[in-house]
């Protein structure tokens, strides 16, 4: 089972960042991001499996598949880096995969024996509010605040505005 | 489930996709196919954090946690990203970086 959610993760960013057409890129994306979700729920993180189902898959990936069709036609073909840009880039990629791959293997993990952590919806509800010892209240509350300023932005950003449109006229 | 496959695995496949990630960004020249190949990125440091909760130290949800908010903080970055990709079309007709060359407006 996990050598096939590896195998489709691999090939499916492979053909993320190669594809030509840009929308069949942002599927792709989505086939990684759906395998990153069932190697969670292997690992028995079952409720971070459903956020990263439901905001990565769900969420971000629509937003990218919206703005894909909101800026460019949908039959059009990406402009690729030339050859030697891109054989460049992936030796620079390549050596760099090489030397962290080997530094892995070198390194011996012991795996800890001790008992799981329950990670149940209503432990993880319980964390995030609890403000004691092995509690995130903090983080939870600056997140929310961040979330709720990137949203904001995000729209004033994109507002269309009333006497703006001169501006790209020279 | 977890008992038979090492730990070397779970970072084996996170680097791989991470240097995947990194060559998008490198050799994409559209803005939107650039924000894809970040959250290639982001996607593999989090699977990199699960794994390592979860196969050195078991009896805490640090990693977990961490993920969790990655994954608020990405969304909040795919948000301003698109945002700000939009307005960019809106005033070059063109998303691609080799045309948007200009700060001013």
């Amino acid at each position: 089972m996990f050598y096939i959610l590896a195998a489709m993760i691999l090939i499916f960013s492979v053909l993320t960042v190669t594809s030509r057409k840009i929308l069949r890129a942002a599927v792709y994306l989505l086939f990684v991001l759906i395998s990153t979700a069932a190697i969670y729920f292997m690992l028995e993180y079952t409720f971070l499996a459903a956020v990263q189902l439901t905001v990565y898959a769900g969420g971000i990936v629509v937003l990218i598949i919206f703005s894909v069709l909101l800026t460019s036609h949908i039959s059009e073909k990406a402009i690729m880096a030339d050859v030697k840009q891109s054989l460049l880039s992936a030796l620079a990629v390549g050596a760099g995969a090489i030397l962290t791959l080997l530094t892995i293997l070198k390194f011996t993990f012991i795996p800890s024996s001790a008992p799981a952590q329950p990670s149940k919806v209503a432990d993880v509800g319980n964390a995030l509010i609890s403000y004691g010892r092995d509690g995130f209240a903090l983080p939870f509350e600056v997140i929310s605040v961040l979330l709720l300023a990137a949203l904001i932005g995000a729209i004033i950003v994109a507002r269309k505005e009333k006497d703006g449109i001169v501006l790209n006229k020279k | 489930m977890t008992g038979t496959i090492p730990l070397q695995y779970f970072l084996i496949i996170s680097t791989l996709m991470f240097f995947i990630g990194i060559y998008g960004f490198l050799t994409r020249k559209n803005l939107i196919t650039m924000l894809m190949s970040i959250e290639l990125i982001l996607n593999s440091v989090n699977i990199n954090f699960v794994a390592f909760n979860r196969y050195l130290y078991p009896q805490n949800l640090q990693g977990h946690f961490f993920t969790l908010i990655i994954i608020a903080i990405a969304a909040a970055e795919a948000a301003v990203a698109i945002a700000i990709i939009i307005n960019i079309y809106r005033n070059f007709r063109s998303i691609d970086v080799d045309r948007v060359d200009e700060m001013k407006f």
